[in-house]
């Protein structure tokens, strides 16, 4: 009886924190309306920590109040001098105690969750299933690599995975540390220099329909000027339509083009761009020679370098003046200046690069 | 400043700072400098929140903004937060424990001049190129590929001439507290400021080195060819975060526990209460201490260090919030029973409860190392150490300064200008903090120089930025509290009224020796005892006589002005021909000022018996 009314408190006061909370944000973004397994741990953690927390708070500040109006020095009390108190050893030890209580609450879930966030066993299995989804993350200086080892393709900046059920992570840097982070689907983890670093997310279906269907991903870790903007997105499919996704890539072929216009940009980005970006999904080259993204099915990408809204005029902006668009980018001076005849026949050949 | 030195001319005057070795000339220097880096590193907080007020600004873009955010944080914590510190210390602590000066003047003004051209180094890059861009936490890939600039050699080389200085100050205070005390002054009678900073030179002393280690390895490697931090040639980036964070959790602590100490004053002094618990206090205080340097790696929960490592630190980090919530009760249970006296300084002790509190409580949820993921790097984590640096730190050094200003300078700060000050720093303090926790949980990472419309992130940024408007125009009306109290009330020796400590015991400001006549400690608050007994002075150790003091030197100033003639050289010995040898020419310089200081004898001088008599009559008449 008694141990079911403590829960009911617990509940109440969880209920609360979660209604309070869940205002905040949009639902492609926030950590505070979670998207998925690990997300939803890492949120009830947060619930669980501020519910303690607040408690302290409501304790501190009660006797904070009383204190600061009780015992102030009033009209005629200037002389008055008050008991000279050493302290209370009863008192000491009630205020040590119980916190330690509280902490210890709040330890061993937290100590389960850490562990059960970086088992990763599946994925390092010699035979691992075949359904076992594994990406390798490459961060580069402003934009992600994602690869698909089992499945031989690569893809850039927009991250395609199947919905309910763990999709496991490889992460590495090629230049300076960064750090991976879908906010709604999972806490970060960092993307280093000198090893690889592996985790795995869930992304929930109905979550993923309440977002429309693209979470953001952002960049954690200071890495430069364009910090700020190393944006990603991520497209969470269910299964049947991930792994349709995947089979098309796996066939595309170098585009084929047709258009007159088109065929002028082609010319010029297998002059000028081609040495660093591939258009082809399946790209045998090793990640050192892979040093920019990879545009296959650039048309239905959700963004230009990863910010701007997806339509030829802010490409058209961002071949222009790469350094206005991403201060620091890599792009900025690996080509001439461009004739606007060119930039419309670059746009044209990048807008019909899809994998179909 | 005192009598004789308001007679001299401004190059006089002048002169006796740059030479001074005296630890209240030296609080002043501390002081005055670590007052103007705390103006510069809050135009470029201003600067930052201006550019983030709304999305897609452009007031501070790319790498410009990143040089300002790296610059506001190093020098908040190395050149504003860290001197503010030792000028209390200095200006304070030998007279708490009834010195006559610090165990080493000639080191003491050493310290302050390292300090000093180290940070006027580190800002000489605005000027020279860029300022360092790379963060203050200066992480080894990031600090090597910023190739634009010599911005991270000005951070790296700055950085260790200051931090020798910081070195240097701790150990003198820890030779200091331990030899100087005066008799009957045990440990247990020292005042909580006094043990603070004990324990914190004990953490300078251990927290230092690692950080001037990664240093050298950064210096190394973008200076002199070397690889530490090159995966490529067998280096690792990682032994940066490590070395960086051995030394950077404890210096929350370096600045913290002084900050307890000056709170722990003002709450006994305006309850009219001695500290309660007094015991557990100074053990909670040693105890913070030694866990904080069990618990650097919270700052790399996603670093990978896998599952083990991440539970124990973040288990170990979780159990600070023990002595630490040990130190709030017995503060609310100094004030319980008291006689509260609402000064501008107890409004900053009593304000900083509910803030500090806020901070620890953030902090402990961050210890879930789990959970942590999610706040890394986001603005949770920027709320959280604002609220911990600014509610504790800051509101602590703001209080002090109104706490012991009158002793430092001898005139009373404007008690409603103060108020004013308080309550315009108070509200933007929260205003500007607190909205960030929840632009964190939303998703908004920190060190961005812009966000995107529409994501949820514009009416929290717009609101953060209101309120550092609020905290620029505390600071406005302080500087103008400064400025007046030239004029302002004569401070009588025990200011308050209410002072229970041995400084209040002597003339405001104090004489050059501090005491004529040793004390005599018969306890905790030995000047509260004296007047509880009804008597109006400290009771002698010692009979009246010659006074010892130390002669000023210029030499302080000159060996670390060789450093950073030095620093200069090494900067840009790669790609000029005058590099070296200015760099050889600078520790020439700052090493022959030492062998100078080696052989030369210097006896000191002594005050005599009758000068000290005549001195005390005037300090009695003023």
């Amino acid at each position: 009886m008694k141990k079911g009314l403590r829960n009911w408190r617990l509940f109440s006061l969880f209920g609360m924190m979660a209604l309070l909370l869940a205002g905040c944000g949009k639902p492609f973004l926030s950590t505070l309306q979670p998207a998925g397994e690990v997300a939803n741990m890492q949120y009830s953690l947060m619930l669980l920590s501020t519910s303690i927390m607040v408690l302290v708070i409501v304790v501190v500040a009660i006797i904070f109040v009383y204190v600061v109006i009780r015992f102030r020095r009033r009209k005629g009390e200037e002389n008055k001098i008050p008991k000279q108190v050493e302290g209370n050893h009863k008192l000491e030890i009630i205020w040590t105690v119980i916190p330690i209580i509280l902490l210890l609450i709040l330890a061993v879930p937290t100590v389960a969750a850490t562990f059960k966030l970086a088992d990763v066993k599946p994925m390092n299995d010699k035979n691992r299933d075949k359904d076992t989804v594994v990406v390798n993350v490459r961060a580069n200086l402003y934009w992600w690599e994602f690869e698909y080892p089992d499945y031989g393709i690569i893809t850039s900046q927009d991250l395609v995975v199947p919905t309910n059920e763990k999709v496991y992570f490889n992460l590495v840097a090629s230049d300076v540390k960064h750090s991976f982070w879908i906010p709604a689907v999972g806490g970060k983890i960092d993307t280093n220099t000198d090893n690889k670093n592996q985790f795995w997310l869930v992304f929930d279906q109905k979550a993923t329909d309440k977002a429309g269907g693209v979470f953001y991903g952002k960049c954690a870790e200071l890495c430069g000027p364009s910090h700020a903007l190393m944006d990603f997105k991520v497209r969470p499919l269910p299964r049947a339509e991930f792994d349709a996704w995947v089979e098309k890539m796996q066939k595309a072929e170098n585009p084929v083009v047709t258009d007159p216009v088109a065929k002028q940009g082609e010319e010029i980005f297998n002059k000028s761009c081609i040495g660093c970006h591939a258009v082809s999904p399946v790209d045998n080259r090793p990640e050192q020679a892979r040093t920019a993204p990879n545009l296959a099915g650039f048309a239905d990408r959700e963004r230009i370098a990863g910010i701007l809204e997806h339509n030829e005029e802010n490409l058209k902006r961002w071949l222009k003046d790469p350094e206005g668009v991403k201060p620091g980018n890599k792009m900025t001076g690996t080509y001439g200046q461009l004739t606007e005849e060119q930039l419309d026949a670059l746009t044209k050949y990048l807008m019909s690069l899809k994998v179909e | 400043m005192s009598t004789i030195a308001r007679k001299k001319g401004v190059g006089a005057v002048l002169w006796d700072y740059l030479t001074t070795v005296d630890h209240k000339k030296i609080a002043h220097l501390y002081l005055i400098s670590g007052g103007i880096f705390f103006l510069l590193g809050g135009l470029e907080a201003l600067f930052i929140r201006i550019q983030l007020a709304k999305p897609n600004n452009d007031f501070l873009v790319g790498g410009l903004y990143n040089e300002v955010l790296t610059m506001h944080g190093t020098t908040m914590i190395f050149l504003a937060a860290m001197p503010l510190v030792f000028a209390f210390m200095n200006a304070v602590v030998p007279l708490q424990i009834g010195a006559r000066d610090v165990a080493f003047p000639f080191l003491n003004a050493l310290g302050f001049w390292l300090f000093f051209f180290g940070g006027v180094f580190l800002n000489c890059s605005w000027f020279l190129g860029g300022a360092p861009d790379a963060g203050w936490t200066s992480y080894a890939s990031l600090a090597l590929d910023s190739k634009a600039h010599h911005g991270v050699d000005f951070y790296t080389l700055g950085l260790q001439i200051s931090g020798l200085g910081t070195l240097i100050g701790g150990i003198n205070f820890l030779v200091t507290i331990i030899n100087m005390r005066a008799p009957g002054m045990t440990f247990m009678r020292m005042p909580m400021f006094t043990w603070a900073t004990f324990v914190t030179s004990a953490l300078i002393l251990f927290a230092f080195p690692p950080l001037t280690v990664g240093l050298i390895f950064l210096m190394m490697d973008r200076l002199f060819g070397g690889n530490f931090f090159n995966p490529a040639a067998g280096g690792n980036t990682i032994i940066w975060e490590h070395l960086f964070w051995v030394f950077g959790h404890p210096e929350v602590y370096i600045l913290v526990l002084p900050a307890f100490g000056i709170f722990s004053e003002i709450f006994a002094t305006f309850s009219r209460k001695r500290l309660f618990g007094y015991s557990s206090m100074v053990f909670a205080t040693v105890l913070i201490a030694f866990l904080g340097f069990m618990v650097w790696a919270h700052h790399m929960f996603t670093v990978g260090m896998g599952p083990i490592a991440n539970a124990i630190f973040s288990v170990a980090t979780m159990t600070i919030a023990v002595p630490t919530g040990i130190k709030i009760f017995n503060w609310l249970f100094t004030m319980w029973g008291g006689s509260i006296k609402f000064t501008t300084p107890m409004h900053y002790a009593v304000a900083f409860i509910p803030s500090f509190v806020m901070g620890g409580v953030t902090g402990v949820m961050l210890a879930a190392a789990a959970a942590d993921y999610q706040y890394h790097d986001s603005y949770f984590v920027v709320a959280h150490f604002h609220y911990v640096i600014v509610g504790g730190v800051v509101f602590a050094l703001l209080a002090g300064t109104h706490y012991w200003w009158p002793k430092m300078f001898g005139r009373m700060l404007n008690e409603t200008l103060g108020k004013i000050t308080f309550w315009l720093f108070f509200i933007g303090f929260h205003l500007t903090f607190f909205i960030q926790h929840f632009l964190g949980l939303m998703g908004m990472p920190r060190r961005v120089f812009t966000f995107l419309p529409g994501q949820g992130l514009e009416t929290g940024n717009f609101i953060s930025t209101v309120g550092a408007f609020f905290m620029a125009a505390a600071t406005v009306v302080l500087l103008i509290n400064i400025v007046i109290s030239v004029k302002g009330e004569k401070a009588p020796a025990d200011a308050w009224g209410d002072g229970r400590t041995l400084e209040w015991a002597i003339a405001s400001p104090p004489p050059v020796y501090n005491f004529a006549q040793l004390p005599l400690v018969r306890g905790l608050d030995p000047l509260w005892l004296e007047k509880m007994e009804g008597k109006k002075e400290l009771t002698p150790a010692e009979p009246l006589g010659d006074i010892h003091m130390p002669n000023s030197s210029f030499l302080p100033f000159i060996m670390s002005f060789g450093l950073f003639v030095a620093a200069f050289g090494f900067t840009y010995h790669q790609e000029t021909a005058w590099g070296l040898p200015v760099g050889i020419l600078g520790l020439l310089i700052t090493f022959g000022s030492m062998f100078l200081r080696s052989v030369i004898d210097d006896h000191g001088f002594h005050i005599h018996k009758e000068e000290v008599l005549e001195l005390e009559k005037k300090g009695a008449n003023a």
